[in-house]
């Protein structure tokens, strides 16, 4: 007779989690999704409501500013082709979907990285926690994010956030902690409290290397798109999704070219930005 | 005469760095070395009962080699540097002794502290960088830019303060952190190797700058350095130290003087010495010197007999006049020699050091003066009196 291990029951004990965290917060998470999925809505309909071009040339001016002519003018060529491959709807519900899963990624994930910097026992917990949401698939997060905030944008919002997530978060303990030490002792040397230590020395000085982050997280966000098609989020990915289940491999091109075209445009952006903030530190 | 009071107070001072201090200290109480504690502890004796007062006013220097505990020592001025053992009184207040937030208070008020590799933001402009400690404390905008740019003129670098400090070279980087500094208006001054990084004509010019400006700022400056002829220059008292100890303290004429062991021999066994004996030390009395009145005639024939190269020439009161040599004299029969006078500035004061007597020496005819504080003749100098000087220093420093 040969003892049986029994299984543990791992996936009973998540589901039981799951189900707990449901009954006690999807009340809460269910109206946050409103006011998210309205929200992002809204700005979705604002663009496309919006002629076009004329979205393009706001854009190449808030990129010109941002950035140089260069980018800008390479940047409403790419918003043309995509207007004219029919896929500017889908670009726009991609693009807001990217943005605001990027601005909340960047509003939890900054203080979570500050945080890591300055507490090597915050960071301990904090660590293994990014490993994990880095390497878990993706799709993984989809299935408890319907739950709580139901089919549709928010969440594949919610799924992006905690996907895109991780690179902000250690960049930005990153930055912090590779402040020179002899800056950090100067600041000592002043009287400096932890705080005007922190956002006169170390976070100015990590702003570059926070940018690298951000940088990434839209990245990733940007990789999220397809499969938060898979839940309705509709976009870019949706067009891929809709291609996959048709077997039109040509339709299927043509939304992945456009996805690579947006991820270009955001990562010259970005990229730019991050290199001139760097280059401003250091000088030339 | 009031009894003038220490600025600092740095007593018994020592540093244990490592997990095992406090088993190292007792170690280190019981007369154990260095070598033997790291062996049982692996505890680094970084400062070991370190003392030294600094006066107001005054530049003491920190002098050792890298790894002497010398920059250790200035960080445990301002507790940068946690000392394990001993104390370090500022005025009254024990630095040691104080909380976190008392110790902040210091820091922003009391002291101004100046790095090696400067030490400036990169991120704000020259202005924001000397504001720095001004807008830690909570001064209002425009108090703090109005000291700001007043510290920034100070050191030279005025029309500079827009600027980032990757745009300015080496010295003038170390002017705003020396601003930087000042802009606090502290009373202590602490200066960590603060002209080592700078290119050897660029520090010179720095070390004298400092010296000037602490003529008329007169902080009580604290200036780490490993390098001899920079403690010369700066002309303080030097505190030597080797190993995580004070060895000797004293004026480098001291260490030259009385070494207090063969470490501090060597040590200034290549120093300047025409930077450090003073003519003081080097001159001896005259052999011919005439009051003004005196004839042509009369000094030829003292001159004559004496071997002196010039006749030395004094008023009435003993105050030095100037020279006359044995040309001018020959055939001037009975002219006062106050007529006949060159070389009035042939003279150099007694406390300035040998570089000067040198300087003048070459520009005269083969003998200087030297003068008290009252302009009275103390002695004179010679060309073979000079040599002879160098030359004895030589034997008391080789043995």
């Amino acid at each position: 007779m040969a003892f049986e291990i029994p299984r543990i029951p791992l996936a009973e004990w998540c589901d039981i989690a799951l189900d707990w965290a449901t009954e006690h917060f999807s009340g809460v998470t269910r109206a946050i999704s409103a006011v998210i999925g309205t929200g992002i809505e809204e700005i979705t309909d604002f663009l496309v409501g919006l002629p076009p071009w004329l979205v393009i040339i706001a854009f190449g001016l808030l990129i010109w500013r941002l950035t140089t002519a260069r980018i800008a003018l390479f940047s409403m060529l790419g918003f043309a082709f995509l207007w004219n491959l029919e896929l500017w709807r889908a670009t726009m519900q991609s693009l807001v979907l990217v943005l605001v899963s990027t601005l909340f990624a960047l509003a939890i994930g900054i203080p979570i990285g500050i945080g890591a910097a300055l507490s090597k026992r915050f960071w301990r917990v904090v660590a293994p926690a990014l490993d994990m949401m880095q390497t878990m698939p993706s799709f993984v997060y989809l299935i408890p994010a319907i739950p709580f905030f139901g089919l549709g944008a928010v969440s594949a919002c919610f799924a992006t956030i905690v996907f895109a997530m991780p690179p902000t978060i250690r960049l930005t303990a990153l930055g912090i902690l590779e402040t020179p030490s002899q800056l950090v002792e100067a600041a000592d040397a002043f009287g400096s409290s932890r705080w005007q230590k922190l956002f006169k020395v170390q976070l100015p000085l990590a702003i570059p290397t926070i940018m690298a982050g951000i940088n990434q997280t839209i990245m990733l966000a940007l990789s999220m798109v397809v499969i938060a098609a898979m839940i309705g989020a509709g976009g870019l990915g949706g067009e891929v999704w809709k291609a996959i289940q048709r077997l039109e491999a040509g339709q299927g091109f043509q939304a992945g070219i456009a996805i690579v075209v947006l991820a270009v445009i955001l990562d010259r952006i970005t990229q730019h930005i991050a290199r001139h903030m760097r280059r401003d530190r250091e000088g030339v | 005469m009031t009894e003038k009071r220490p600025r600092i107070r740095v007593h018994g001072l020592t540093k244990i760095f490592g997990d095992e201090a406090g088993a190292a200290l007792s170690l280190l109480q019981a007369g154990q070395n260095r070598a033997d504690i790291l062996k049982a502890t692996g505890a680094v004796v970084g400062l070991q009962d370190v003392s030294f007062d600094v006066d107001e006013g005054e530049i003491l220097i920190v002098m050792g080699l890298s790894g002497s505990g010398k920059s250790t020592c200035l960080r445990c001025i301002n507790r940068l540097i946690e000392p394990t053992a001993g104390s370090v009184l500022v005025d009254d207040t024990d630095v040691t002794a104080l909380s976190e937030r008392d110790l902040m208070e210091l820091r922003r008020t009391r002291f101004g502290m100046v790095f090696q590799q400067f030490a400036l933001f990169p991120h704000r402009t020259i202005l924001k960088n000397v504001e720095y400690g001004l807008e830690i404390q909570g001064v209002a905008a425009d108090r703090r830019r109005d000291k700001a740019l007043a510290a920034i003129e100070t050191v030279g670098l005025k029309g500079w303060d827009q600027h980032y400090p990757s745009q300015l070279s080496g010295g003038m980087q170390q002017r705003a952190g020396l601003a930087r500094a000042l802009a606090l208006d502290p009373d202590v001054l602490l200066m960590d190797e603060a002209f080592s990084a700078l290119d050897p004509l660029i520090r010179r010019d720095m070390q004298q700058e400092l010296v000037a400006l602490q003529r008329r700022l007169k902080k009580t400056i604290v200036f780490v350095s490993h390098d001899l002829d920079e403690a010369i220059a700066l002309g303080g008292r030097i505190v030597l130290m080797k190993d995580g100890r004070a060895v000797q303290q004293g004026t480098a004429a001291d260490f030259l003087a009385n070494p207090a062991d063969e470490y501090v021999r060597r040590f200034v066994e290549h120093i300047d010495v025409l930077g450090v004996v003073t003519a003081g030390d080097a001159m001896r009395q005259p052999a011919a010197v005439k009051a003004w009145h005196s004839t042509a005639a009369e000094a030829l024939a003292s001159l004559t007999q004496s071997g002196e190269p010039v006749m030395t020439v004094v008023c009435h009161e003993g105050r030095f006049q100037g020279t006359v040599d044995a040309a001018t004299l020959r055939g001037a029969g009975e002219t006062e020699l106050r007529l006949l006078l060159s070389d009035r500035e042939a003279f150099v004061s007694g406390t300035a050091t040998l570089n000067e007597a040198v300087a003048k020496l070459a520009a005269g005819r083969g003998e200087i003066a030297v003068i008290g504080p009252t302009g009275e003749l103390a002695g004179v100098i010679a060309n073979a009196d000079l040599v002879a000087a160098l030359a004895r220093r030589r034997s008391e420093t080789a043995h």
